[in-house]
């Protein structure tokens, strides 16, 4: 046996052992935790989730939430996908800032965004009244699902339905912070931005995607796009979208806005040229949006979605 | 050596998956119901055979289990008597049949899917042999035993039989039809619901001819929308009834 073969054995030896001693440290970590928050602005911070879909893996964290610290306490801005994401959230709260949440709000009843709430149960969680009505309708519903899609991660999780918060564009004061509250809908059918004035941070929750493929289950791409036109007169400095990373200009809203008039056109166009759902999931797709994470599931997800309302304009009643 | 082998393996497997195979045993998705469903669509002695002529295109997961769209083909036959779509683990396995007649042997539908399971298309060609294809479509589930949306709202009996409809002339001298009717589609596994569905569905031309002929089953979508090529680019006619013998008709011109 060579030299060079000997220490090519032994390092893979080495390699192996090093994965053997790896893995189980590993698989004992807990999926769906928040990561560490960031300080986005004085007083405002951010909880970054993966750009990927639901996953065992990820157990969920996919999403952005965030918080802000006021005199009254800190105010959360979504609760995550389960009641294991919602404790560390609030834990990694009252670490970071000595002081704990007094008020949280749901930008909109999609699980990843709504499902840690039961984390503050002592706390008033509030949201529009569309999106309580969802929860209390199909709360258990989602739940079970998400339970299929991230396993574990969701021990314990259950829907929490929360108070009504009955606006239609308010300005707050918690704590010396001013806090104006934009209920609008289109990615759902009802969709809360806040904007926190001191710093001109705009959470907008799942108004706006950036780098990843916005998604479609409950959306209406035309009042959607009037949300965003709305969302886009803010003067806001910083923008954190629900999924993707927080932007300090308006490139977030831009590309939500272009893909969204493009998964209009495409849709049209297919059913204009009497296409069905499998032909149009096939189709060719531009390289300006195949880049965004998960865009090709997105796609086909979104056909589901959206073909048969578009479709029926093309049938005339006979 | 090992090398050689390995390559000789994959070579036999390859053309095995390319050549038709007759043992029953072999089914290629490997559903645990495969030979129920031999017993339950074809007769003892009939032969069946997998054929990947026969194609099954759905997405991987169906996304509203209330509606998978799937896209059924069976090009390179030199006759179809008659198209069977099931799926192995759906509790209402019987989907449709199509008897292409002169159409391309091209059908898509949607359909309410109950868990993950096999769709197949057996093909019935002119010498009595059932060629079988498919795929497997995963699947949260609940599709079949939902209420319809039409029967928790009233509005739904005044547009019963509603057909809406259009013909896509194709510059090879075909057309596309797509259209939708409004029906319940009730599948009588919903607490309180009877069954009730549209059953019978002819496309027929101008002079009188039988185009295609479609029996529809409990698992097709509600208001199913249905999509098929047909010879010629003249109007057709659309006729049909459901189980409770209401009548559906309509006329559609390119």
């Amino acid at each position: 046996m060579s030299c060079g073969c000997l220490i090519a054995m032994i390092l893979r030896c080495a390699l192996v052992l090093t994965v053997a001693l790896a893995a189980p440290a590993h698989s004992s970590e807990l999926s769906g935790l928040p990561g560490e928050p960031r300080e986005l602005a004085e007083g405002v911070w951010l909880f970054e989730g993966k750009r990927e879909h639901f996953s065992r893996d990820n157990g969920g964290n996919i999403v952005n939430t965030g918080f802000i610290v006021t005199d009254a306490g800190v105010v959360v801005f979504d609760a995550g996908p389960s009641l294991r994401y919602g404790r560390a959230q609030r834990e990694s709260i009252r670490r970071v800032t000595g002081q704990d949440v007094v008020r949280v709000y749901i930008s909109h009843a999609h699980p990843d965004h709504f499902l840690g709430s039961g984390a503050y149960d002592d706390v008033p969680v509030l949201a529009l009244p569309t999106t309580a009505a969802t929860i209390r309708d199909e709360g258990e519903a989602l739940t079970a699902n998400l339970y299929l899609l991230i396993g574990g991660a969701m021990a314990g999780t259950r829907p929490q339905v929360p108070r009504t918060l009955d606006v239609e564009e308010t300005e707050l004061d918690i704590g010396g912070r001013h806090l104006r509250l934009l209920a609008l809908d289109g990615h759902s059918d009802g969709d809360l931005a806040l904007f926190d004035l001191r710093s001109g941070t705009l959470f907008a929750g799942d108004l706006v995607f950036f780098e990843r493929a916005a998604t479609t289950p409950n959306a209406d791409i035309e009042r959607w796009l009037a949300a965003l036109a709305n969302l886009d007169e803010l003067p806001y400095k910083t923008l954190v979208p629900g999924h993707g990373p927080a932007v300090l200009g308006d490139e977030a809203i831009a590309q939500t806005r272009d893909y969204l008039g493009w998964l209009r056109q495409t849709l049209t166009d297919a059913a204009e040229r009497g296409l069905e759902m499998n032909e149009v999931m096939r189709a060719a797709l531009p390289e300006q949006f195949r880049r965004l994470a998960v865009f090709q599931a997105e796609w086909a997800r979104s056909v589901s979605h959206l073909y048969p309302a578009i479709e029926l304009r093309t049938l005339p009643v006979r | 050596m090992l090398t050689r082998l390995l390559c000789l393996a994959a070579l036999v497997s390859a053309l095995a998956s390319f050549a038709v195979v007759a043992d029953e045993s072999a089914d290629p998705l490997r559903s645990p119901l495969w030979s129920g469903m031999k017993a339950r669509f074809f007769d003892a002695d009939a032969r069946v055979v997998f054929d990947e002529r026969v194609r099954v295109t759905m997405p991987a997961d169906a996304e509203d289990s209330l509606n998978v769209p799937v896209e059924v083909s069976a090009e390179g036959f030199t006759h179809i008597e008659r198209m069977v779509v099931f799926a192995d683990l759906n509790p209402i396995p019987k989907i449709l049949e199509f008897e292409p007649g002169s159409a391309r042997p091209w059908l898509a539908f949607r359909f309410k899917v109950e868990q993950a399971t096999p769709v197949r298309a057996a093909v019935l060609d002119g010498d009595g042999t059932w060629h079988v294809g498919g795929a497997w479509i995963s699947a949260a589930g609940g599709g079949c035993t939902m209420p319809s949306v039409a029967a928790g709202s009233p509005l739904w009996q005044e547009r019963i039989g509603e057909v809406a409809a259009r013909l896509w002339p194709r510059e090879d001298g075909s057309s596309r039809l797509r259209f939708r009717v409004i029906h319940p589609m009730d599948t009588g596994l919903a607490a309180g619901i009877p069954v009730f569905y549209l059953e019978d569905l002819a496309v027929v031309g101008d002079d009188g001819s039988m185009l295609a002929r479609l029996a529809l089953y409990e698992p097709v979508s509600e208001n199913p929308v249905i999509s098929m090529d047909l010879p010629g680019n003249g109007p057709v006619r659309l006729q049909g009834r459901d189980t409770q013998g209401n009548a559906v008709s309509a006329q559609v011109a390119p």
